[in-house]
């Protein structure tokens, strides 16, 4: 694994009496692309903000390539952030809002022209360096304001929810620009958003957070297929959370149904949650399946149909097929056991959190 | 029907112009291009470059633009003051601000008469304290001090209004970029805030060079703006030629001062909803 960069050392921060994080761990390497992920309120943007020295923790450290970093001001930092309202400076054409930076660190004329030219050219605004920017658009504001930040070079870039105010046409195809901004500039990226597509399209790492705890940290495909506790996989796309017991290893019952899976270590006769992604629970017309029910609605989502079953051991499942079900056909369910994945009942307080926040169930959260 | 509607809104205005402005600009004019018999000439126009008319102008503009650059030196530190985040009480501090502005404003410039006067407040305290009283009324001192206290909300309200409304992510943005304080207030706040400054001056610097009533309350007199030679043209002199040519051309000063001054107004115009 890449050379350690950044380390947050139980860190706390609270707003006029409410805490907003609360004992913060997480290390960031050198050219890793982690992303901050959870629903507003969650912390993630005070984790930035603390990080580009805009909020200074309550306690706790922050170090900055070996060197504690926790109380030093915002312009003695290595590192840049780009804003989610762009934040360019008005009054400056897009050539000197760029030159900003570099003019501070006493940069020669040629070097800021060609470094202009050259960051102009990275996100594809090249000859744009008279224009003003308020003339521009909102994906070309936004890119500005990254020429504006990684002209400096920083071995960071932070990015708060940066693509939050543009559509969504706009937003898929920065996602794309940002990843081969990443590879080309070899620098770590550390990016705020509560949109868990963004999340697990571009990071390298997913930081999972709610109500200033880290709920879970890992890549896009763990944090998707192996959500540790039910607020993750709640979050991240949709799912049918279920109560369920754990009979023995490898057997696990909802409502009385027994259903085979691969998981193992949850002791017996113990209650835990049950995640089943709606795209993992097939239906079958002729009824055959594990169990069966009856479809009550069905919506068109465009690549797949979404289908709400009602089935006779009292749970309502979610399903994404695209197959055409309609409403009152009778189906049989049935869930092949690797795509059944348990979770502990919440036990401590960081996976208690979720009781706090739950979401209704099958639904993806909005922040 | 309802545009006609709309347009019927607009009638009371349209009166309320042409019989309070455009009526009276139009017979200004007249006047200051005739003599007493109504025959056409410039003089009434030239005679600002009289010697006594000179003086009175440069007076005028010198005082008018002393007050307003205080003004402007004013309302920098209370705006950023009332700027900063630590800040809470921001709406009492501007209640306090508008205070002054709720009561007439010849009461107020009387009321600064008791306190400078040559046996006023200052001078009584002075006195009992054993020292020499000074001689603070009837001075262009005297006449700045009551321009500053009579539009300094004037000023103070756009300045503060343009930089409150600057975004904090664009002052963080600078500070990200390597700004300490010093290099945030030159290269952010200040040309940021030009258009509140713009705004001040307008209202500042205009009502301050064509100010008689100041002068003659504090000023004693002694000290002649033109707005004061204009004034007596009209009263004592009864030369209303030469009143109006002098106020066409003052006019036309104050149109070309706000042209400078009004291009960069247009944002904070809406500035005193505050």
């Amino acid at each position: 694994m890449a050379k350690e960069l950044i380390r947050f050392e139980n860190i706390t921060k609270s707003f006029d009496g409410s805490s907003v994080l609360k004992d913060l761990n997480l290390s960031i390497h050198e050219n890793e692309f982690v992303t901050l992920l959870g629903p507003s309120g969650c912390g993630k943007t005070t984790t930035l903000r603390i990080l580009g020295g805009f909020e200074s923790p309550d306690s706790g450290r922050v170090i900055f390539d070996g060197e504690d970093i926790t109380h030093l001001p915002p312009n003695k930092r290595q590192l840049n952030t780009v804003f989610q309202k762009y934040a360019l400076f008005t009054h400056m054409s897009v050539a000197e809002n760029i030159a900003f930076g570099l003019k501070i660190k006493g940069h020669d004329k040629d070097t800021i022209r060609d470094r202009i030219a050259y960051s102009l050219k990275l996100v594809g605004l090249e000859g744009y360096e008279d224009r003003a920017p308020s003339s521009l658009s909102g994906g070309q504001q936004q890119r500005i304001a990254i020429a504006r930040a990684i002209v400096n070079e920083p071995k960071v870039l932070l990015l708060d929810e940066p693509l939050g105010a543009l559509d969504l046409k706009l937003r898929q195809g920065m996602q794309y620009e940002l990843i081969r901004l990443k590879e080309e500039l070899g620098i770590t990226f550390v990016y705020v958003t509560h949109d868990q597509e963004e999340a697990l399209t571009m990071s390298d790492t997913v930081v999972v957070m709610n109500q200033g705890i880290i709920q879970q940290i890992g890549t896009p495909e763990d944090i998707y297929n192996e959500p540790q506790n039910a607020f993750v996989a709640d979050f991240i796309g949709e799912s049918n959370l279920l109560d369920g017991i754990m009979v023995r290893d490898c057997l696990v019952s909802l409502n009385g149904l027994e259903m085979p899976c691969v998981d193992t270590g949850f002791g017996e006769n113990n209650p835990v949650d049950v995640v089943i992604r709606p795209e993992d629970v097939e239906l079958d017309a002729s009824g055959a399946g594990q169990t069966t029910g009856t479809v009550t609605s069905i919506v068109f989502k465009g690549v797949h149909w979404e289908i709400r079953v009602d089935s006779v051991i009292g749970i309502t499942f979610l399903v994404q097929t695209t197959e055409h079900f309609p409403v009152g056909s009778k189906v049989g369910i049935s869930v092949d056991p690797y795509n059944i994945q348990i979770m502990n009942k919440p036990s401590r307080e960081d996976e208690q959190v979720f009781d706090q926040d739950e979401a209704p169930q099958g639904e993806t959260y909005e922040s | 029907m309802n545009r006609n509607r709309t347009r019927l809104l607009g009638v009371p205005y349209i009166i309320w112009v042409i019989g309070f402005t455009v009526i009276p600009i139009f017979f200004i004019i007249t006047k200051a291009v005739t003599d007493g018999e109504g025959a056409f000439t410039l003089s009434n126009l030239t005679a600002i470059f009289d010697q006594l008319h000179r003086k009175a102008l440069v007076m005028s503009v010198s005082l008018a633009l002393v007050s307003t650059i205080i003004c402007i030196i004013l309302s920098y530190p209370v705006a950023l003051i009332l700027r900063s985040s630590r800040f809470k009480r921001k709406s009492i501090i501007l209640f306090i601000l508008i205070l002054p502005m709720w009561m007439n404003f010849i009461l107020r410039i009387l009321a600064m008469q008791m306190i400078i006067s040559n046996n006023g407040i200052i001078n009584h305290i002075l006195e009992t304290m054993g020292l020499a009283p000074l001689k603070l009324i009837n001075t262009p001192g005297a006449i700045i001090l009551g321009m500053v206290y009579d539009y300094l909300p004037y000023m103070m309200l756009p300045v503060l209004n343009s930089i409150l409304s600057i975004p904090e992510d664009v002052i963080e943005a600078a500070k990200d970029l390597g700004s300490d304080s010093l290099h945030v207030l030159t290269r952010i706040i200040l040309p940021l805030s030009l258009s509140g400054v713009g705004s001040g001056i307008t209202m500042v610097f205009i009502p301050s060079m064509t100010e008689f009533v100041i002068a003659n309350i504090l000023g004693g007199g002694k000290i002649q703006l033109l707005g004061n030679i204009i004034e007596q043209e009209f009263t004592v002199s009864m030369n209303w030629n030469l009143g109006s040519g002098l106020s066409v051309t003052l006019m036309a000063f104050v149109l070309i001062t706000s042209f400078i001054f009004g291009r960069h107004q247009e944002d904070t115009a809406a500035g005193f909803a505050i």
